[in-house]
């Protein structure tokens, strides 16, 4: 196949970016999207230009570090598939491919297809977590959680972090993100201590950072490689305004620097 | 031999040296914890939790990781599951028995002591990630739920479908977040260590290339760990991510730390097929598949092009189920893997090239129903679909081995320190647990196990029970290894030849494979102790890197990365080459059993080797730490 690509390059953070025309010739329909842009990397490092950057890891769709707009559609045509799992042969000879960086305000723009997504850890630092220190665990077996639970905790926690829903949503919100840790925990009995917590001030910092709101539009989970339903979204609006409601006051005292 | 390899095992029965060391070791009184730092090198399971529990116990701690944040570390991409010793399944499992089972896996080449500790607190583990929230795969009673792994014949695998790994690394990376938010760590994504700092002998610091600015400089400490996982990607093609390395434990080698049973690689028998020369990585289908699928080829060599399904029954041949019926198609990595390059060589392997063997799931499918199976292996055979537009619940699967693990790493003593004090190594990147092979689903079980509880309890003892002096970016030490990693650095950028960092890891990867891959001879190692420092001298002439290093340059970190396989290689052919003996993994052709398994010479060879830096253009030194069995008798390992 011989494919036409327009790729968003920028040198840097504060430059200026715009798309540039590559020209990917023989390309297998069994290459995965990534493997055809090395090959294209190849030839311009082969005449001494930079390649175009872009994030990658381990190429079998978990890692979560790849991440591009193919033709508009966060990780490109293929539901439930990450970019790197994306094949050629989603693809005919002679199309025309861009290929821009996740869009968002909260996610700037490092250099080329590279995005900065450090806001989705400070989303798990505010509380996207159980306590349970090191050594300080009962035995495993001690709580049953039924499985129904635990297999809809699993579902939850499948998500990647890739912040394709971002990129994919008009609003450039993170809810599907955050919505997925909230309900991945709060599905299972020990996360319940620090559920309604949890869910403040995970919401909180999805406001800090820049995200916009949820509007339901859908978008997300349309673009999750992990296909994450848009429940989640229901699940933390509900813990959120529970404990807005309910919120008791901390109280210090009575042991504990919680 | 010039080191002092002291394993430092403690004296005393097997079951209650962990215990007695624990009491006998040193401990640093909370309020003094603060006032020391710990820089934790790689944030997996390894890393990760080793400074998510640093933190916890108050110590200041430092976190480094290549990617953009700590919970891609590659561990996550581990599939299958994490054994432990819990016997829920009542079906005679014991620590005893997990002990000796990864004793014989590693075909009796680690060292009991660890391996007996490791066994006992992978019943800890469980307990703990249990309570961080990891959604373990569980039985309708609400209970945990267990499968079989390779090498084992009990049921002591715990998953979370078939993505274990990323769950358990979550688990660590939320404690790790939690750390974070509370000031206990601090984290540097996209920061790559590119030298350690010894002063006085001791390790101090790291010498660290920001890769958003390329600004390269000093990062001090009390104590160093690194959890930078294994060089499989020496060999290019691997199912490691792509920026797995060995920069971190190559330049600690280089500064004195020794390195053990580099040839010691493990090649998983379930891969997926190489399928054309723009293969960037290889991706594993989990060992747990061979819990339901069976392996065979064709018995004759005129059916190979056939559809599968046009096989009948009684023209396949299950070799796996028909050399090892006891095991069957659970034999471990190494000898699965051995089997299908056989079938492959015999001229009975399937698919483009013919290298590849069918792991097929009808029997399966008929007995428990497609539901069943999609429930427990639904995420990989979507996986194996998209990559090769096959439907696994149609057609059988085509596999073919991968190198996937290395067993050998930096050489560290049961406290998990290395021969230089105050670096301590956890996870993939030492060598200490799984002798010549490791069995499936225990790197996840010993990352965690040296993360969670080794590392947080003996660096408080080296801690306490050493005196260090004060150490600033001043120091003549600490400027020279950071003149030193400036002085690589724009050596590579001013090479502007013609050739890509990636056309010389292929061709490395390429000679590896063909002489230091499933199977090894002194002929073929030899060659490749000639190619390699060809090969190195052609990349330090004609490498191309585009760009400077003072901006984000994603091929200067590759050849940075190269540059040390290209070394490491040779090292590993080295190790190969002298150890004549077949054991684990590494199968010389020259030593085999007549029925063609591996054939141990444990007179001359039970022992681990322990590779000291000679110098620049000097030989390395051979130091050998004996392996004492005092708990299990030495065998022919047999899984027939």
């Amino acid at each position: 196949m011989n494919l036409t690509l327009q790729v968003w390059r920028q040198p840097g953070p504060t430059a200026e970016g715009g798309l540039k025309e590559y020209k990917a010739t023989d390309v297998s329909p069994d290459m995965s999207f990534l493997e055809m842009l090395d090959v294209v990397n190849e030839r311009l490092i082969e005449k001494g230009e930079m390649p175009i950057a872009f994030d990658h890891d381990c190429r079998e769709g978990i890692c979560g570090s790849c991440g591009m707009m193919i033709n508009g559609v966060a990780h490109g045509p293929s539901r439930g598939t990450a970019t790197c799992q994306l094949h050629m042969r989603s693809f005919r000879d002679g199309d025309t491919i861009v290929i821009e960086p996740w869009r968002a305000r909260a996610f700037p723009v490092i250099k080329d297809l590279v995005v900065n997504r450090g806001a989705l850890d400070r989303i798990i630092a505010a509380g996207g977590y159980i306590t349970a220190p090191t050594g300080s665990a009962q035995d495993a077996n001690s709580i049953p959680v039924p499985k129904q639970d635990a297999d809809a905790s699993m579902d939850a926690a499948a998500c990647i972090g890739c912040g394709a829903c971002v990129a994919a949503c008009p609003n450039g919100s993170a809810s599907l993100f955050t919505g997925a840790k909230i309900s991945h925990l709060g599905l299972l009995p020990q996360g319940q201590p620090e559920r309604y917590r949890r869910a403040l001030s995970m919401v909180a910092q999805m406001d800090i950072e820049g995200f916009g709101g949820c509007t339901l539009f859908g978008e997300c989970q349309a673009a999750c490689p992990k296909e994450i339903s848009i429940d989640v979204i229901s699940r933390m609006n509900r813990d959120f305004l529970r404990a807005a409601v309910t919120k008791p006051a901390e109280r210090s005292g009575g042991g504990g620097d919680g | 031999m010039t080191l002092q390899l002291d394993a430092r095992i403690p004296a005393g029965p097997l079951a209650g040296k962990w215990d007695r060391h624990r009491f006998e070791m040193k401990l640093v009184n909370p309020a003094n914890k603060r006032k020391y730092t710990v820089i934790v090198v790689g944030s997996g399971l390894a890393g990760g939790a080793a400074a998510a529990s640093l933190s916890e116990l108050g110590y200041n701690v430092r976190c480094y990781c290549y990617q953009d944040s700590p919970r891609r570390a590659h561990s996550i991409a581990a599939q299958g599951g994490i054994n432990a010793a819990k016997n829920y399944q009542n079906d005679g499992d014991s620590i005893q028995r997990l002990f000796y089972d990864t004793i014989k896996g590693g075909d009796f080449r680690s060292r009991e002591a660890n391996v007996y500790r490791l066994a006992q607190i992978s019943v800890n583990i469980i307990d703990q990630c249990v309570s961080q929230g990891v959604p373990f795969a569980r039985e309708y009673g609400g209970l945990l739920a267990n499968r079989s792994f390779g090498g084992a014949q009990v049921s002591r695998t715990f998953y979370a479908r078939g993505q274990t790994g990323q769950q358990l690394l979550l688990g660590a990376y939320q404690a790790l977040e939690k750390e974070i938010a509370k000031g206990g760590v601090t984290m540097f994504p996209r920061a790559e260590m590119l030298d350690l700092i010894v002063v006085n002998g001791r390790a101090r610091g790291i010498v660290v290339r920001d890769e958003l600015t390329g600004k390269i400089e000093p990062h001090l400490a009390d104590a160093v760990v690194l959890a930078t996982g294994g060089y499989g990607n020496v060999f290019y093609l691997s199912t490691n991510a792509k920026g797995c390395n060995a920069t971190a434990i190559w330049r600690a080698y280089k500064r004195g730390a020794a390195f053990a049973n580099p040839c010691y690689t493990q090649i998983h028998p379930t891969c997926i097929p190489v399928a054309g020369e723009h293969q960037s990585k290889l991706t594993l289908m989990s060992e747990s598949l061979r819990n339901d699928g069976r392996v065979w080829v064709p018995k004759r060599k005129e059916d190979v092009g056939k559809s599968p399904t046009d096989v009948p029954e009684q023209d396949r041949d299950y070799y796996l189920e028909r050399k090892y019926p006891s095991f069957g198609n659970l034999s471990p990595r190494d000898i699965a893997s051995r089997a299908a390059k056989e079938a492959c060589d015999d001229g009975r392997g399937v698919g483009p090239g013919g290298r590849g063997v069918y792991l097929d799931f009808a029997d399966a499918i008929k007995r428990l129903g497609e539901d069943k199976i999609r429930e427990r292996y639904g995420n990989l055979f979507e996986m194996y679909e998209r990559i090769t537009a096959e439907n696994p619940y149609k057609v059988p699967m085509r596999i073919y081995p991968a190198v996937h693990y290395t067993m050998g790493g930096l050489w560290v003593d049961y406290n998990l320190m290395s021969t230089i004090p105050g670096l301590h190594v956890a996870g993939e990147a030492n060598f200490s647990d799984h002798g010549a092979n490791r069995l499936g689903a225990s790197a996840l079980m010993q990352g965690l196990a040296d993360g969670y509880f080794v590392i947080p309890l003996t660096i408080g003892d080296y801690l306490a029970s050493t005196k260090l002096e004060q150490v600033g970016a001043d120091n003549a030490e600490v400027r020279a290894a950071v003149a030193e990693v400036e002085r690589r650095t724009s050596r590579l950028l001013g090479i502007k030849g013609k050739r890509t960092v990636a056309q010389f890891h292929r061709e490395l990867g390429r000679i590896m494979w063909e002489y230091c891959g499933m199977a090894r001879d002194a002929a073929g190692l030899r060659k490749a102790m000639e190619l390699i420092p060809q090969l190195r001298e052609e990349f330090w002439r004609d490498v191309m890197i585009p760009g400077s290093g003072a901006e984000l340059n994603q091929t200067l970190e590759h050849a940075g990365r190269v540059a040390d396989f290209l070394e490491l290689g040779e090292l590993m052919c080295r190790d190969a080459l002298h150890r004549e003996e077949s054991c684990g993994g590494h199968f010389r052709t020259e030593h085999q059993t007549p029925d063609g398994e591996a054939l141990r010479d444990d007179e001359h060879f039970a022992y681990v080797a322990a590779w000291e830096y000679g110098g620049e253009g000097r030989e390395p030194v051979l130091n050998k730490e004996p392996l004492v069995y005092e708990n299990i008798k030495l065998s022919q390992r047999s899984y027939k």
